[in-house]
């Protein structure tokens, strides 16, 4: 019986949030059918009616709300992607400049993390975004700046593989009467996005790596380097690897902010999940099933970019504990 | 037979007492407030937008003076109430306004499913495109693979798609959210065309591009947009009252009769219509339970129809729209009103 308890207990719980839940859900459903709108998720294969201009796969008005939501989130996930990788690399330089020697670069990574942790995120989506726009040439002045690859209000155009009947061929941009077709764009909202969310994250990024690398003990790096080692290789072979086993957790913090922070695309026309789904519900009128996939996505972006890191930190920790460094 | 005939004389006494018909529970009710409730916009240069000085102005604006005017004989008895477009219709289902006028377009589901009924149209508005005047595009056809920008939330980008497959021609969709937003993308040459309501487009080439002359409002209309005065359902009277107050504007402007010479007129007119018009034959307030001067006082506050349209959005109002659709039909326009007998 004194076992039983805790576990009644709980079942209690679990049941009276459900009996909630289910509450809530029928209220919801009877409000929208007074509207006249069927609750349920059968509008996902419904005509969207709507073209997205920037996407990785085909669509048009024809297609259904369900792959609307594909196309929005492709785009969350490849801006995320971007930005993971390149806030990861400059976050990591400006982290040790930080703490470099020579004075300028010290001075110049720290000014990085000041003004980019301190400018709220949303104004510097918007300032990248509107340099962008009024910087760049117009198509038919873009900028060369290789061999095929174009700059211009239209964005960045650069040929692409595409599968034809023959094989791979490469498809080249080319000006047509407005903007570029053909090859591949990278679109100024896109950028925009992708760039302010890099500086944002890095400055967090870099300071995350700061603090890693100053927690290891400094007679750490004095005997390497009294081994005969050089600066790189002490960094390389004995800072680096004590410093990463407590940079990853608040790293994929860092990480989990980046994806969620995405959703500011939407302030720049960027068609990432949060736009899409936010044309959807103005279209469709169910607000609350385009809520609740928002929801979904980002739980799941979120729960799978945590399981990754914490199984790259057990894998670390696993391997220093067997000596193998 | 004899108790019969008393209850009979009184019965058609009664009768005779209520004959100038009753006006309904909604002019009863604007009557004993001595104001008219008129939902407008926030905001809308053309169709209602406050001014400097506070006033409000527009065409959506005078037909509720017009209104005021018929039937509290006094067109500056208009309470104005700012609504967004989520509100409006709320506002009017709940009773809080008396009268939805602001651009409002009529269509089916709004007019049969929600509690609502549309008492015709004042404006006829299209979604189009504006474009920069250096591109040289003429008409929407020639945009085929350009980059359109569109603000969503309402049926722009539906219509935008509809139209791009209908004429199997292709654009490269740019959404926003807000108009802000859209506006500075277009004009720093982001998109090459800017799609909206033709109305607003024009409203926004004048007040916000900073040099109107170098942007273009293609002719092109992709969409219908009649943009008219709502009233709630169930009260027949004063829906007839608003209907037949837009007739009488029309009907004004094709006798000819101005805000400038309306005195005039009334004074020396022999055409037996317009002496009807004006009250001073017939009375064609009656059926409506307003006076015989009903339209006279509705022209003396805000003037014809054309007047209205001359003042707040035609070639010499900022908006600068040309009348087009808008006309009377003997110009080649749409804006027809049945006979005011």
């Amino acid at each position: 019986m004194t076992k039983a308890r805790p576990y009644l207990l709980q079942a209690a719980i679990i049941g009276a949030v459900l009996l909630a839940l289910y509450g809530l859900a029928s209220v919801v459903a009877a409000k929208m059918r007074a509207l006249g709108v069927e609750p349920g998720f059968g509008f996902l294969w419904q005509r969207a009616g709507f073209d997205i201009g920037d996407r990785l796969i085909a669509f048009d008005a024809a297609d259904t709300y369900g792959r609307a939501f594909l196309v929005g989130l492709l785009n969350t996930v490849r801006v995320a992607l971007v930005a993971i990788v390149a806030s990861v690399l400059l976050g990591g330089l400006v982290g040790l400049g930080q703490l470099s020697r020579n004075p300028l670069v010290a001075k110049l990574s720290e000014a990085h993390v000041e003004i980019f942790r301190n400018v709220p995120l949303l104004l510097q989506v918007l300032i990248v975004y509107v340099l962008l726009i009024g910087r760049l040439p117009l198509p038919h002045e873009a900028w060369q700046l290789g061999p095929d690859i174009w700059l211009s209000k239209s964005g960045l155009a650069i040929p692409w593989p595409v599968l034809t009947e023959t094989g791979w061929l490469l498809d080249h941009p080319l000006l047509g009467r407005f903007t570029f077709t053909g090859g591949a764009v990278l679109t100024p909202e896109f950028m925009a996005v992708a760039v302010a969310l890099t500086l944002y994250t890095s400055a967090y990024i870099a300071e995350t790596v700061r603090g890693a690398v100053q927690s290891v003990p400094h007679a750490q790096s004095e005997a390497a380097l009294a081994m005969g080692l050089s600066e790189v290789q002490t960094l390389r072979h004995v800072v680096v690897p004590q410093a990463l086993r407590s940079m990853i957790p608040p790293l994929a913090n860092q990480l989990l902010n980046l994806i969620k922070n995405s959703s500011l695309a939407v302030a720049v026309g960027y068609p990432d999940l949060v736009a899409v789904a936010d044309t959807t519900l103005t279209q469709s009128g169910h607000a609350v099933e385009c809520i609740a996939i928002i929801m979904a996505v980002y739980l799941f972006l979120s729960l799978l970019t945590a399981a990754l890191m914490s199984a790259w930190h057990g894998r670390l920790l696993r391997q220093q504990a067997g000596g193998r460094i | 037979m004899r108790k019969l005939l008393p209850s009979l004389l009184l019965s058609i006494a009664t009768l005779c007492v209520a004959l100038p018909a009753h006006a309904g529970k909604t002019v009863d009710a604007i009557r004993a407030r001595g104001q008219l409730a008129c939902g407008v916009s926030t905001g809308v240069a053309g169709f209602s937008a406050a001014d400097s000085k506070g006033e409000w102005r527009g065409m959506d604006v005078d037909v509720c003076r017009a209104l005021a005017a018929a039937v509290l004989k006094d067109p500056t008895k208009v309470r104005w109430s700012p609504l967004t477009s989520q509100q409006r219709f709320t506002a009017l289902q709940s009773g809080e306004i008396d009268i939805l006028s602001r651009n409002t377009t009529w269509t089916l589901g709004r007019d049969a499913g929600q509690g609502l009924v549309y008492a015709g149209y004042v404006f006829i508005d299209g979604q189009g495109f504006l474009v920069h005047k250096r591109s040289g595009v003429t008409s929407a056809k020639q945009l085929n693979g350009a980059e359109i920008c569109v603000q969503t939330g309402t049926t722009t980008e539906r219509n935008l798609a509809e139209y791009a497959r209908a004429n199997k021609i292709q654009f490269k969709t740019l959404m926003f959210e807000n108009l802000r937003a859209v506006l500075k993308a277009f004009f720093s040459g982001r998109c090459q065309a800017f799609t909206a309501d033709a109305s607003a487009l024009a409203s926004i080439r004048a007040n916000d591009s900073g040099k109107p002359e170098d942007y273009v409002v293609l002719p092109d209309r992709i969409s219908k947009e009649p943009l008219g005065p709502v009233v709630r359902r169930g009260d027949e009277d004063w829906f007839s009252i608003v209907r037949w107050t837009v007739f009488a504007l029309l009907e004004a402007e094709e006798r000819g009769i101005t805000q400038a010479n309306v005195d005039l007129i009334r004074d020396s007119t022999s055409d037996p219509a317009v002496m009807r018009l004006l009250g001073v034959s017939e009375d064609v307030g009656k059926p409506l339970a307003l006076d015989k001067e009903w339209v006279y006082r509705m022209i003396k506050a805000v003037g014809n129809y054309g007047e209205i349209f001359e003042r707040n959005v035609g070639p010499n109002s900022l908006l600068q729209l040309p009348r087009g659709i808008n006309a009377l039909p003997r110009d080649g326009g749409v804006m027809y009103s049945p006979p005011l007998r």
